[in-house]
């Protein structure tokens, strides 16, 4: 299926969660995640489930004031 | 030095500081660990989807070292309130410092915007830093609906002006009950001491800091001037006079 991360359209397997995408991405450090505009917990990830067209938001932290 | 109290949160350091614009991850280590802050700001941005994402910067804050997440970037509340969500979740902090931002010219914040989105996130359960106008009315509004401390800007972020308007910055300090913190605009250690003097709880200094030749040698100097404000305004200063008093005795000058 694909979905759109961070605004680029990204193919990842059926029935993928929020934790096997991150897997995919090799996303490993402190981030945070929506889906469709809604916040995904921490303790969620593993059992969200993505579907087709999902939009996806995986944000870090960098510096700034 | 009184401790500062934000929240839920005690600091012993009345310097807070940014993380943006320094020219590498150690120099940012080295800064901050000289400037003696507690507290120091992050931004939230998407990763790269090229890159492996890390958590570099959260590893390369000096121990003990808090942070607080910024919505810089975001022009209205709704945006703010997502990017403090993000920020909770993965920070599981409840500090955040507000910022909608009006324009990209002059990075004044949206005040209507901000004590809208900082009425959300109070409800929500945040503790609210918000950088706002140096306007009493603004301040008074935020503090008054529950935000931890205000953060008046001195002058436009990044400018390096200092307090442009510190008869101003006095009326804010005078009238409203939660700390102030100067944020913005600051340029050099004077401007923070003078900021301090006047009453100010705390100042928050980026780009001063981050951009000065030496950033380690600032960021000490930096914290420094904060405590010498800090300590000056609770010492009491003398009143301005136009005319000499002398400090030596008039009487027995010598041959008169």
């Amino acid at each position: 299926m694909l979905l759109k991360v961070n605004g680029r359209v990204l193919e990842a397997a059926d029935g993928c969660t929020v934790t096997q995408l991150l897997d995919q991405l090799h996303v490993t450090g402190t981030v945070a995640v929506e889906r469709n505009g809604a916040l995904v917990r921490r303790d969620d990830q593993g059992t969200t489930v993505l579907g087709p067209d999902d939009a996806v938001e995986i944000v870090h932290f960098v510096g700034g004031g | 030095m009184e401790p500062l109290i934000l929240g839920a949160h005690t600091f012993t350091s009345r310097l807070l500081t940014g993380t943006g614009r320094f020219s590498s991850l150690a120099r940012t280590t080295e800064a901050l660990s000289a400037s003696g802050s507690e507290l120091c700001t992050l931004a939230v941005r998407r990763i790269d989807l090229n890159e492996t994402a890390s958590s570099a910067l959260l590893e390369a804050l000096p121990a003990g070292m808090k942070v607080l997440p910024n919505t810089a970037g975001c022009m209205t509340a709704q945006e703010a309130l997502r990017v403090a969500r993000l920020a909770r979740e993965a920070l599981e902090t409840d500090l955040v410092k507000l910022e909608i931002l009006a324009d990209p010219l002059t990075l004044y914040p949206n005040n209507a915007e901000t004590v809208r989105c900082a009425q959300l996130l109070i409800d929500d359960g945040f503790t609210v830093l918000p950088y706002c106008g140096d306007d009493p009315v603004v301040c008074r509004e935020l503090a008054a609906i529950g935000c931890a401390a205000v953060m008046p800007l001195a002058a436009p972020i990044g400018s390096g002006l200092g307090v442009v308007n510190p008869h101003v910055l006095r009326l804010i300090i005078d009238q409203v009950h939660v700390p102030v913190i100067v944020d913005a605009g600051l340029g050099s250690p004077m401007d923070a001491c003078q900021a301090m003097e006047l009453g100010a709880a705390a100042v928050l200094v980026n780009t001063a800091i981050a951009a000065a030749d030496d950033p380690v040698a600032m960021a000490r100097a930096f914290g420094l001037a904060v405590e010498a404000g800090y300590l000056a305004a609770q010492a009491g200063r003398i009143p301005k006079r136009a005319y000499a008093t002398a400090s030596s005795p008039i009487e027995g000058v010598v041959g008169a």
